[in-house]
Order: C-alpha cells, then structure tokens, then sequence
C-alpha cells in the first residue's frame, strides 16, 4: 500500500500539488489520470521520492517515507520499480546487463544465480531473444518491456509507471498494460501508473484518481468512470465528439 | 552582483557532488569493470589524437629553435635541450590537458547531460544506486589514472618528433640533438608535469561531469552544458597551472 497524506508541491513559488490525498492498494494496478500539465507526473514523482513535497506525508505500507533518513530511504528504493516514459535504459549497456544492473549492485548471488534470475524476467516480457541488443537497437514496444524486465528483477513491492504507453501503438500499448497488469497480480505488487491513455483506463484500471489543476478531483473505478458526474472528468475522458456520442448512449 | 551569487551557488553544488562521488560505493567490483571501461574509453582512445599532436609540435618547436637560435654563442645541442624542457614543462601537460577538455571533456558532459534529460539518472536514483558516484567515480579515477601516462607519452614523440627534423632538415645533427635532450636534465621536471597532470584530468573530469550531471531541459541543454565544460576546464587548467608552478618550482 503506498499513501499519500496532505500533499503539496510547488516550483518557484508555482502550486503544482495542493492537498491531495490519495491511497493505492497492493495488487491492483492504480491510474493516476489528468490532461498534460495537470500535476500528475510531479504527483507520481513526489510519492516516488523524485521530489521532496513541500509539505505532507508519503508512507510505504507503515514505514512514513517523509519522516526516513537518506540511508533508511536508500532500502526503501530498493524495493521499488520503476518504468519511465522513454525507459530509461542505459545506454551504454546491452538489455541482459540493462536488468542485470540491480542485481549485481544490490545481491550477493552467485553470477549463476544472476544470471538465471535475468533469463526468468527478459522470459517472462518476452523479450529472451534480445539480451544482447543495445536500447538503440530495440522499438518502442521492446524498450517499455524491457524496462519492465529490469523494474521487476528485484522483486519489487511497488512499481511506478510513468506513461508507460507513450509513443506505442494502440495494440502494443494494450501488451504492455495487460503485462504489467499480469505482473502486480502475480507478485502482489502496488503498481501505480501515470497515463492519459483511455484504451488504458478502460483496460487495466481498478482505482483510478484524476488530477485537474494539482488537484484531486475524483476517484473511482473504471465501472464508475463511465457513469461519473464530474464535468471537468467527463471533459477529459469522453474528450472527442464521438466518445461524447458514446457518452449519450451511456 | 548575480554572477557572484551564481559563482558562489556552482562552487557550493560542485562541491555537493563531489561529496556524493566520493561517498561508499556500493560495490567495488562493479566499480573496478567500470574503471577498465573508462579507461579505454577516455584514454587508450585519446592516444592517436596524443600522437599527432605531439609529433608535429615537438618537430614544429625543434624547428623554430633552430631558427631562433642562429648564433656562433649558442651551442646547437640547445635545440635539443629547449625541445625538452618545452615538451616536459608545459606542453605535455598543460596544453594536451586543454586539448584533453575539448575531446574527454565534451564526451563526459554530454554523455551524462544525455542520460540527466532522458531520466537515466533518475532511474539509477530510483533503484537506490548513487548515481553520481557510480557515474563519475570510474571517469576520475581512469583520467587521474591514465591521462599521466598520456603525458609520458607526448613527451617521448615530441621529443621524437624533433629528433625526426633533426634527421630530415639538418637544422642540427642527430647526435647534437640527442646531447641536447641529456643536458642538465632535471628528473623532478618529469614528475612536477605528471602531478600536473593527475591534477588537471581531475579538473576536467568532475567539472565536466557537473555540468552533464545538473543539465536540464533539451538537447540544446546538453549543447550548452557541453561547452561550458570545456570553458571552464579550460579556465580551471591554466589557474591550477599557475598555482602548482608556484608551489613546485618556487
């Protein structure tokens, strides 16, 4: 379970977060949602620890983030995953030595038992035939999975997304969902995405928060999105003409 | 007055940072693979553009010697000697240093600059990795390591590269040459440049790598952060020039 308590965050003297508190249960994937400059990747980076809130609280199960020394935070972040928008992968390293990072940097395993646990994850996204492959060598869909391979190598309790499906087609962004969707289930893990992808919404979504200007708005699931009576929400998910006419038929 | 504050806030950033470089790393082995990979990467590379240099500056200073010291009171193994003690004192350790920030200065600031706007800083920072120090460490320590051996180097072609007009032009004998290179030699000369230039890789590395490590934005950041670097290196190089020849040689 991650909770956020009382959050604000601002930027030269610009409110970007104000009061917002939000809990994401463990084994579900949670969507954070908004338009573009909405706040919700600086939400998602405030809970991840990628910014410090200006004031409020962030716990980790029971442990209070806010309150964690630097070492305390460092064993903390050891349990998370994340998976950026553009990956993330670096760039000098091949995608077995992208997911293998973590493991030689954190364990004590034999290079063996590294090396199993790198074929299980690179297996488990499909992606076993492309170890030897710099990121530069990969599609878009290869670098989001194995982004994902290399967030889950650890074991992690808590995965962050940040628009996982930005630049993919719209079948290659559903792949995408349902695995990091089969993923939390599988290891119980609390998954938080950040998206503006409805196809993602509708797919994977069990909680979904929307955020307008820094704000939370509405809270729900994606039954109780599509019946929602929030104007600004309504604005965002039925956006175009013909989702309003879907809407009316609703 | 705002370039002072700002003076003042790089100094005390820099200073930050190194602090994070120099702090525990987490794995030594890890650490070791990566200083054999910056080591070719920054060094062994930088040998052939040490060469040429170095030849053609060394044949170059025989040459204006030769010119320079026309007179029936000045020996012509003088040559020789002005030839050496050019190459050992100053040029192959400072002026190959500031040739060394272009070329290993540039790479570093943009390569890290790269992996700050594409969030492969961020992703390290979320896995619990000391980015800086897993980053910029092994760049330090193979420059301090490798880039005065880099010097030795330009010392033995330049010399040879005077030795080589010496043998081509008959501005002077190859024998008055090589007495020249022997004549009052001071061996303490070789190791004041040597310093000079374990000083001047670490000045160039970590100042580099601070302003890859704070670019932010776009590619046009990166462009800026990049010759910045090699400005200040540059600027850097010639004040420690100063402040080591004084302290050495006075």
């Amino acid at each position: 379970m991650i909770k956020g308590e009382h959050i604000y965050k601002s930027f030269d003297g610009r409110t970007i977060l104000e009061d917002i508190s939000v809990q994401f249960e463990s084994g579900k994937t949670n969507l954070i949602i908004g338009r573009s400059g909405s706040g919700k990747t600086v939400l998602l980076k405030t809970l991840v620890g990628l910014h410090e809130p200006d004031s409020g609280d962030i716990f980790y199960d029971d442990k209070c983030y806010t309150a964690l020394s630097f070492a305390e935070r460092k064993l903390v972040r050891r349990e998370v995953g994340m998976i950026f928008q553009g990956g993330a992968l670096l760039d000098s390293s091949t995608v077995y030595d992208n997911v293998r990072l973590p493991l030689d940097m954190f364990t004590n395993r034999t290079s063996a038992e590294k090396d199993k646990r790198v074929r299980e994850c690179l297996e488990r996204v499909e992606l076993s035939h492309a170890g030897h492959l710099y990121p530069s060598e990969l599609s878009g869909g290869m670098i989001k999975r194995a982004a994902i391979a290399r967030a889950i190598v650890l074991n992690p309790k808590y995965l962050f997304c940040d628009e996982p499906n930005s630049g993919l087609d719209p079948q290659t962004s559903i792949v995408i969902d349902n695995l990091i969707h089969d993923i939390t289930v599988e290891y119980n893990i609390t998954t938080i995405i950040n998206t503006h992808d409805m196809n993602s919404v509708m797919e994977i979504g069990e909680k979904i928060v929307y955020i307008h200007q820094g704000k939370k708005w509405w809270e729900g699931t994606k039954e109780e999105i599509l019946h929602a009576d929030n104007k600004e929400l309504n604005d965002f998910v039925f956006a175009s003409a013909m989702a309003k006419r879907a809407k009316q038929v609703l | 007055m705002k370039f002072i504050s700002n003076f003042f806030g790089a100094i005390g950033r820099y200073v930050q940072l190194m602090g994070k470089v120099f702090s525990r790393p987490e794995k030594f082995g890890l650490y070791y693979r990566r200083v054999l990979v910056e080591i070719e990467a920054l060094g062994i590379n930088s040998i052939p553009l040490v060469a040429i240099i170095s030849v053609f500056i060394g044949a170059v200073i025989a040459l204006q010697m030769a010119m320079s010291l026309e007179s029936p009171f000045i020996p012509k193994y003088m040559i020789g000697y002005a030839t050496r003690e050019t190459m050992i004192l100053e040029f192959s350790s400072t002026v190959i240093a500031i040739i060394l920030a272009g070329k290993v200065g540039s790479n570093i600031a943009s390569e890290i600059g790269t992996m700050r706007i594409t969030e492969q800083i961020d992703a390290l920072e979320i896995m619990g990795v000391n980015s800086a120090s897993y980053l910029i460490l092994p760049k330090v320590i193979a420059t301090v390591l490798f880039f005065p051996l880099l010097a030795l180097f330009s010392m033995m072609i330049g010399t040879m590269g005077g030795y080589l007009i010496a043998i081509f032009t008959g501005v002077v004998l190859p024998s008055e040459y090589i007495e020249g290179l022997h004549y009052c030699f001071v061996p303490f000369f070789i190791s004041y440049s040597l310093i000079k230039m374990a000083v001047f890789a670490f000045l160039i590395t970590s100042i580099s790598a601070f302003y890859g490590y704070y670019a932010a934005g776009n590619s046009l950041e990166v462009g800026r952060a990049s010759t910045r670097a090699v400005v200040t290196s540059s600027i850097a190089i010639m004040i420690f020039n100063l402040i080591l020849t004084q302290l050495m040689l006075t």
